[in-house]
């Protein structure tokens, strides 16, 4: 999962090489099995989805959509992704702010422990928090007392998601600010601006694309996460079940349609941040071809 | 006083970058810190700029002590040496930027930007982001940008340094005008001699975090104070050499030196323009064979090969060259008519130069 | 003082303080808390749950598994990475945009379409069902479902990678007569293996640690198609949680272990291709 800026290679090297290329038929092969790997694997999950999504026609669609019970979880996680999104793009600002613009001991190790949700168990995650604020949890007793709800309810599916999220934004934010340096930042502070306007000013504007990649990912992780949420949600129908919990409850209800209709809405999401993800990649790489010619033409 | 740097020390854990300077720029003064990179220069420039703070010492700026203020609030403008323009704003916001956050009017801006876009020669340019410019041309943005804001200093970080060998020397003469129009204090770090001694009024000179000599180009050429500085401004020849009955030789050289004692072994330099050269052969006591010559333009050096193999450089004109009817390999004979000592080995050394300096090959060299 | 670099740059107390203060509210109490509810059993205890029988077969199916996903993705994820760099095709760009398509979507969807596409019925499964292939409810459905989670990893290591090779190298191969097939095996793989090593490390760490797909795909039989995650979710529903938490522990531990080896491994592979470049 390495940065946005896929390295660049000049067209020159693309061109055909007769020394250093396979046979015609050896390439043939080699793509007709990737193409036929990537087809299978990809594309035909994809279009499965909304072609059994509609198997029964629009208005069954929109009359599952429209269900209280799922409308209810597609409410409840638009609402989980816009607490947790903005909680962790905040984390991911200031994490690579420390990072990349200052030198420190045990940076590296810091930078392990921000990767750690990555490499946890969904199931993990939704557990850890259920051990700390479940009733049989550290904190269950007390929060019982004073009747607050954490585990099965929204809050616990707040903390949950954010876990599972954590490591996104900041991870797509350190190298591009290790990348720029600080030396625009401290030509800002030279001109007279204090930290906030080098900030608002200097810094955000250079990481925008790489902040918006990760805000995205961030957000699809999101509302997609079924494992942890599971675990801390308790299932409740209208209450607490997200839209992929929903997708569950339909599945084995075995209404099938209505599951891929809800389904289908996730799928959506998914190719929405793919398209937002090749429109930014095209962006970063025309900003670069720019750049490259703009120096090209001086020399 | 425009600057005054007062006992200034800096150490990055253990290594002291900068070893208790003092100097001070006048009001107006186009200044250079030279120096070999690692020399301290740099780190001096900075802890002005408040990029960096010093160890120990205080830094002075128009009488006003600034240890403690913030880099904001210092009011000096500084390039730094890859520019770092804001590659996410055009030419004019870059230049706009320190008086958006000064909170200047619009109009005023506007007025500004176009008066420093007229006098940097930017015009036309105002709508290019960054990376839509040549090297020369964000250097001159990103002094329009320091400048803007109208600063009491302006500080330049090795400004010639990331551009082509042409230009530079096209923005050497640029800066020296713009510094006669503007007559804002400026003090720049460089690497480069000759750049130093082309443009700035006077040279702070550093090595090692050591401040070796502040001067006009011409005292520190004419009178460098000790070895480091002869041998690093300008070109110089340098022989080592060893007394015996009141002479200093080194192969068929020999130099008086009544007052050393037998064995003592000394260093001496001598500029090329002082091997003077005759074509007779009898005319000078020294012989030796033209094996080179160098053309520089107006100015040509000459390496002279000795019969014992030692090689030494002169300089002459192309006139006084065709007037002497040289060619390469031709013998000739010479004298060289004015020559310093460098160092006595142990004894007079300055002690931080002993531990700097390792005893130079014999034969002369260009630093 | 001396010692600390002076940064002029304000807010590092700041961002350091609320970047410190929020690891450790969100992920590093809560991973710590696991484990200290860990340490509240006995070790005999401790060792009786993580190896019940139901336990060990299904750390059996979530390893042997994901190794072979991971397996399966070294492979195709290789040459899929290999066509995309080297080759012009029709097509190429949507292939190339598609990889990232199991990060983006959500691993309950990849579950459920999945299991309808193998099927009796599904688009897939009408054809390979009666060959005998079983892709729903079979460890095999488990192995699919995790291919498909794993598949960008390998694909997107490797392609900056083959992207930065020098051609130069493959060239002075060709000039001192190695066919292209030998140029591959003794010169380009062991340039790339490394890397790929690395995206299998990726794929395999995903794949271990996955739920949402496998729990529609593989009909979650005990000793057959259960899952260690899935183990753990049935243990926290019959509110044992102590057999939840150890198991977990386990899970955590490897995946720890995992993360670790994996960072070691990116150092690895980025200085063989220092080397090369």
């Amino acid at each position: 999962m390495a940065g946005i800026t896929k390295t660049h290679f000049s067209s020159e090297q693309k061109a055909s090489r007769r020394g250093t290329e396979e046979s015609p038929v050896a390439k043939w092969v080699l793509i007709s099995i990737g193409m036929a790997f990537a087809l299978t694997f990809l594309l035909l999950p994809l279009v499965n989805v909304f072609f059994q999504a509609f198997e029964k026609g629009w208005s069954f669609f929109f009359g599952a959509l429209k269900d209280p019970d799922s409308w209810s979880a597609i409410r409840l996680t638009l609402t989980i992704a816009a607490i947790s999104v903005p909680l962790n793009v905040v984390f991911g600002l200031a994490a690579s702010w420390a990072i990349a613009k200052f030198e420190f001991r045990g940076k590296s190790i810091l930078i392990t422990l921000i990767d750690l949700p990555f490499a946890v168990s969904p199931v993990v995650s939704g557990l850890i928090f259920v051990l700390m604020f479940g009733l049989q949890g550290y904190f269950g007793r007390w929060l019982d007392d004073h009747d607050i709800k954490i585990i099965f309810a929204v809050p616990g599916i707040v903390m949950a998601t954010v876990f599972v999220t954590f490591p996104f934004v900041a991870r797509e934010l350190i190298p591009i600010m290790q990348a720029t340096g600080a030396e625009q930042e401290q030509a800002a502070l030279t001109l007279g601006a204090n930290g906030w306007q080098t900030f608002w000013y200097v810094t955000l504007p250079s990481v925008k694309w790489g902040l918006l990649y990760g805000v995205i990912l961030c957000n699809a992780r999101a509302m997609g996460e079924f494992g942890a949420v599971s675990v801390v949600s308790g299932h409740i129908t209208g209450q607490t079940d997200t839209m992929p919990l929903r997708v569950e409850k339909l599945y084995n209800e075995y209404n099938g349609t209505a599951a891929f209709a809800v389904a289908s809405l996730l799928a959506l999401l998914a190719l929405l941040t793919l398209g937002v993800k090749t429109f930014i990649e095209w962006k970063t790489q025309r900003n670069y071809e720019l750049a490259q010619r703009a120096t090209d033409e001086q020399k | 006083m425009s600057i005054e740097v007062k006992n200034v020390s800096k150490k990055f854990g253990e290594v002291a970058a900068v070893n208790n300077v003092n100097f001070s720029v006048r009001e107006g003064e186009l200044m250079a810190l030279l120096g070999p990179s690692g020399g301290g220069k740099t780190t001096v420039l900075r802890m002005i700029a408040g990029l960096e703070m010093p160890s120990e010492g205080d830094i002075f700026i128009r009488g006003e002590r600034v240890n403690d203020i913030a880099i904001q609030k210092r009011n000096i403008g500084f390039v730094f040496q890859n520019y770092a323009l804001f590659k996410n704003m055009t030419v004019f916001k870059n230049i706009a930027f320190g008086l958006k956050i000064k909170k200047w009017k619009k109009a005023d801006i506007q007025a500004r930007v176009i008066e420093l876009l007229k006098l940097l020669g930017l015009e036309g340019l105002e709508k290019r982001y960054p990376h839509q410019l040549s090297g020369g041309q964000r250097q001159r943005v990103a002094i329009a940008r320091a400048l803007a804001p109208k600063p009491s200093v302006l500080l330049l970080d090795e400004p010639f340094g990331a551009v082509d060998a042409k230009i530079r020397q096209e923005l050497r003469e640029w800066l020296v005008h713009l510094h006669q129009d503007l007559n804002v204090t400026t003090l720049f770090v460089t690497h480069d001699q000759e750049e130093a001694m082309e443009v700035s009024d006077r040279i702070v000179i550093f090595s090692r975090g050591n401040l070796e000599q502040i001067g006009s180009p011409r005292e520190v050429y004419d009178h460098p104070t000790n070895e480091f500085v002869a041998r690093f401004i300008g070109v110089m020849n340098v022989l080592e050499l060893e007394v015996r009955d009141g002479l200093a030789k080194v192969k068929e050289l020999e130099f008086p030196a009544p007052n050393e004692p037998d064995g003592q072994r000394i260093r001496i330099g001598f500029r090329p323009h002082a091997v003077q050269i005759s074509n007779d052969l009898t005319e000078f006591r020294y012989q030796a064979v033209l094996r080179r010559t160098y053309f520089l333009g107006i100015m040509l050096r000459l390496e002279l090969e000795l019969p014992s193999g030692l090689t030494l450089r002169s300089r002459m004109t192309k006139e006084e060259y065709a007037q002497l009817g040289l060619e390469d390999g031709r013998r000739v004979s010479f004298q060289i008519r004015q020559y310093r000592v460098l160092a006595r080995e142990n004894a007079l050394l300055p002690e931080e130069l002993q531990a700097i300096y390792e005893p130079p090959p014999t034969i002369a060299e260009n630093i | 003082m001396a010692n600390k670099k002076f940064n002029p740059l304000p807010g590092f107390g700041l961002t350091m303080g609320y970047t410190l203060l929020y690891l450790s509210v969100l992920v590093l109490i809560p991973i710590a808390g696991l484990f200290l509810k860990t340490f509240q059993l006995s070790w005999s205890d401790f060792w009786k749950l993580v190896t019940e029988p139901r336990a060990l077969a299904a750390y059996k199916l979530t390893f042997g598994a994901a190794l072979i996903a991971a397996l399966v993705n070294a492979v195709f994820g290789t040459l899929l990475a290999w066509i995309l760099v080297r080759y012009e095709f029709w097509g190429k760009r949507f292939i190339d945009a598609l990889v990232d398509f199991p990060f983006a979507l959500p691993t309950a969807v990849a579950g459920l379409t999945l299991s309808s596409l193998f099927a009796n019925n599904g688009w897939l499964g009408r054809f390979l069902v009666p060959l005998g292939i079983q892709g729903a409810y079979t460890p095999l459905a488990v192995v699919i479902a995790l291919t498909f989670v794993g598949l960008p990893f390998v694909v997107r290591t490797l392609q900056p990678v083959l992207e930065n090779l020098e051609r130069e190298v493959e060239e002075a191969a060709a000039t001192l007569g190695a066919g292209r097939f030998r140029t591959f095996i003794s010169i380009l793989a062991p340039t790339i293996f490394p890397t790929i090593i690395t995206g299998f490390a990726l794929a395999f760490a995903r794949a271990v640690g996955e739920y949402g797909s496998i729990v529609f795909v593989s009909g979650n039989l005990p000793f057959k198609t259960e899952i260690a995650p899935y183990l753990i979710v049935i243990r926290l529903e019959q509110y044992d949680y102590a057999g939840a938490t150890a198991i977990a522990a386990v899970l955590l531990v490897i995946s720890i272990v995992i993360l670790g080896l994996i960072n070691w491994l990116e150092v690895w592979a980025g200085q063989f291709n220092k080397n090369s470049s």
